[in-house]
């Protein structure tokens, strides 16, 4: 592993990924003029949501379909927040991906740090056994989940949809790799020679030393979060709704006016969007930092 | 991913070579001195920290883990044992093999297998050759490469639920933006809902616009990682720029492209959520001819429309099989492919 590959997220695509880079020829029109249509495929459909969401259901029902904004999208915006429960949904989505979001990082990077640096019986085996249950469905959980939950009384709350999603083994085994390089070995054994107990040398050295993984985990986790559909359409309902399970009561006809339909789409996809406006470089980072990694 | 394998066999061997006691906390208890009481007490406790520290820090992932999604997964398949319906949950009877035999004589299990290959097919293929394109052109240098890649990923951030929402209105039989668009051109309106091929398509496209993307961020973090020199001695021996991508990028590119192979099957293999909200109101059933039921959809329609949650089990074990079988599959191509090189 080259240091080009290990390089934090804030890095890569900066001067110093491109270092190593294989590529260093400068893009001509043609390039440009592709990645546009690439960039107006990728953008389009959003554009046209907020056109959609700005018209009238007997609008968008005609031929040709509208180009350009109406006056409707504030009236829209209302009654998806209001009617579709949009409002609710954005409220419980926030805690539900918020606390996934803390606990992920957090005992992924606990995790993370112990297979990386300590040693202990079995953790070859333990890691392996992380490894290859990444790729098992979520359809492999859902019946016992519901059967335990219903058993439980739980149904419709909360509690429901963030306890089974609490850690990730992608999230473990992605601090993992990470700390394997970025936090030197010397660094634990002098806070042990200075006898410094585990619990210290997490929050004194670990902690520090991951903050920027951690950063990109809890930005990966939370889109994730945010759009897990399998499992709270199961374990919700319009009742007391997630923004997946309010948009799907509004696919299944709840609110049966087009405009209003998306004008939820644009509301549920709003937070993402600002948040990739915000963090969109540590987010494609992290995602090209973990391609490496796996 | 061989370099995540060598990393496991390496800390695999390191966890056999450390029996009890490390170096670490015998220098600590020598650096101590004289063994007075205090002492020998807090290197008691010290060397306990060091035992046991490791085992707590990965207590909490692995009992979340092993309860939400190990200890599911084996009661799945106790469950696809039994007869459990939604409607008596408490009332669970032995089956036997019964829900298995019940989907293999089943058409609409046969029907949801057949179309989520096929939309496995249709969406994974056109997916990865575009974003394989796509992370060539990224890879240039470019004026504002991170806006590039982050207009790229922005299909990533829209929900399932949300894009398929407003694909399902792109793609009305009247006013839908494609029948208006290919109108153009003279092709017909094409009913996207009902036709056999055009709602798998249109289904497919949803899962290509939403990754393509992510999967061209994989296959540029791979295309930096080829040696420069790679491509230079390539330009020497008089290789143009098609021939590069072909003879350089491509075969260093292998490895990648397998992974991202196996993840789009993965993937594809659970599709659900696209089909579920394309269907609009009757969803489940993926079109009035099933012509889009896919596993995921038929297992959620069986368990929580019909509320026969033995045979959703039934089904959530076959398709944990399938993926088993393209495992082994990935496995052994891995293994050939290391052969040859």
């Amino acid at each position: 592993m080259t240091t080009t590959e290990l390089t934090l997220p804030r890095k890569t695509g900066g001067r110093r990924g491109r270092m190593g880079a294989g590529k260093q020829l400068h893009a001509g029109p043609v390039t440009y003029v592709v990645l546009t249509v690439f960039a107006l495929v990728s953008l389009a459909p959003l554009v046209w949501t907020a056109i959609a969401a700005s018209r009238t259901d007997h609008r968008l029902a005609e031929t040709p379909p509208p180009l350009w904004f109406g006056g409707n999208l504030f009236k829209n915006l209302q009654a998806a927040w209001d009617e579709a429960g949009l409002g609710t949904a954005m409220v419980n989505s926030v805690i539900v991906a918020g606390t996934i979001t803390v606990s992920t990082v957090l005992f992924s990077t606990l995790a993370g740090f112990a297979f990386a640096k300590l040693r202990f019986r079995f953790s070859g085996l333990l890691l392996l056994l992380t490894i290859g249950t990444m790729m098992i469905p979520p359809q492999l959980a859902v019946v016992p989940l519901y059967l335990w939950m219903s058993d439980l009384g739980w149904s419709n709350q909360l509690q429901t949809v963030v306890l089974p999603s609490l850690v990730t083994a992608f999230g473990t085994f992605f601090m993992r790799q990470y700390l394997v390089q970025a936090l030197p070995t010397e660094l634990i054994e002098a806070a042990r020679v200075d006898g410094a107990s585990s619990l210290r040398i997490v929050w004194h050295v670990v902690f520090p030393a991951a903050r920027p993984a951690m950063a990109v985990l809890g930005l990966l986790t939370f889109v994730f979060a945010w759009n897990d559909f399998l499992w709270p359409i199961i374990a919700l309902n319009q009742q007391n709704p997630t923004v997946q399970v309010a948009l799907n009561s509004l696919g299944t006809g709840y609110v049966p006016d087009q405009a209003v339909i998306m004008a939820g789409a644009l509301l549920g996809t709003l937070p993402l969007l600002v948040a990739f406006l915000l963090f969109g470089k540590q987010i494609v980072g992290g995602i090209m930092q973990g391609a490496i990694k796996g | 991913m061989s370099s995540s394998k060598q990393a496991l066999a390496r800390a695999a061997s390191s966890a056999e070579a450390a029996p009890g006691s490390t170096p670490g906390a015998a220098r600590g208890a020598r650096g101590r001195g004289a063994p007075a009481d205090a002492d020998s007490w807090r290197s008691r406790l010290y060397r306990w920290d060091m035992k046991a520290s490791p085992y707590a820090f990965v207590a909490p992932f692995f009992l979340l883990f092993g309860a939400f999604s190990l200890v599911p997964l084996l009661y799945t398949a106790w469950y696809s044992l039994h007869n459990v319906q939604l409607s008596a949950l408490d009332h669970q009877t032995w089956a036997g093999l019964d829900n298995y035999r019940n989907l293999l004589s089943s058409d609409f299990f046969w029907n949801a297998l057949k179309n989520t290959f096929s939309i496995g097919v249709i969406s994974t293929v056109p997916q990865l050759l575009a974003a394989l394109a796509l992370a060539h052109l990224l890879n240039y240098k470019l004026r504002g490469s991170t806006v590039w890649r982050v207009v790229m990923l922005t299909p990533y951030a829209t929900s399932v639920a949300a894009a398929t929402l407003v694909f399902t209105l792109l793609y009305s039989w009247d006013g839908g933006m494609v029948n208006w668009f290919l109108d153009f051109f003279g092709v017909g309106p094409v009913n996207w809902r009902e036709s056999d091929w055009g709602s798998q398509f249109a289904v497919s496209s949803i899962v290509i616009w939403r990754w393509t993307g992510y999967n061209a961020l994989i296959y540029l973090a791979a295309m930096q990682a080829i040696p420069a020199d790679l491509y230079e001695s390539a330009a020497i021996d008089g290789a143009n720029r098609w021939q590069q991508f072909r003879h350089v990028t491509i075969p260093q590119l292998r490895p990648t492209i397998l992974f991202t192979v196996v993840v789009s099957t993965i993937g594809a293999t659970q599709l659900f959520g696209e089909p579920l909200l394309f269907g609009g109101v009757s969803g489940s059933k993926g079109g009035s001819e099933h012509q889009y039921q896919t596993l995921g959809l038929y297992m959620y329609d069986q368990g929580w429309i019909i509320g026969n949650l033995g045979k959703a089990s039934a089904i959530a074990w076959s398709m944990f099989l399938i993926l088993l079988i393209i495992a082994a599959v990935n496995l052994l191509l891995t293994r050939r492919l290391r052969k040859s090189q």
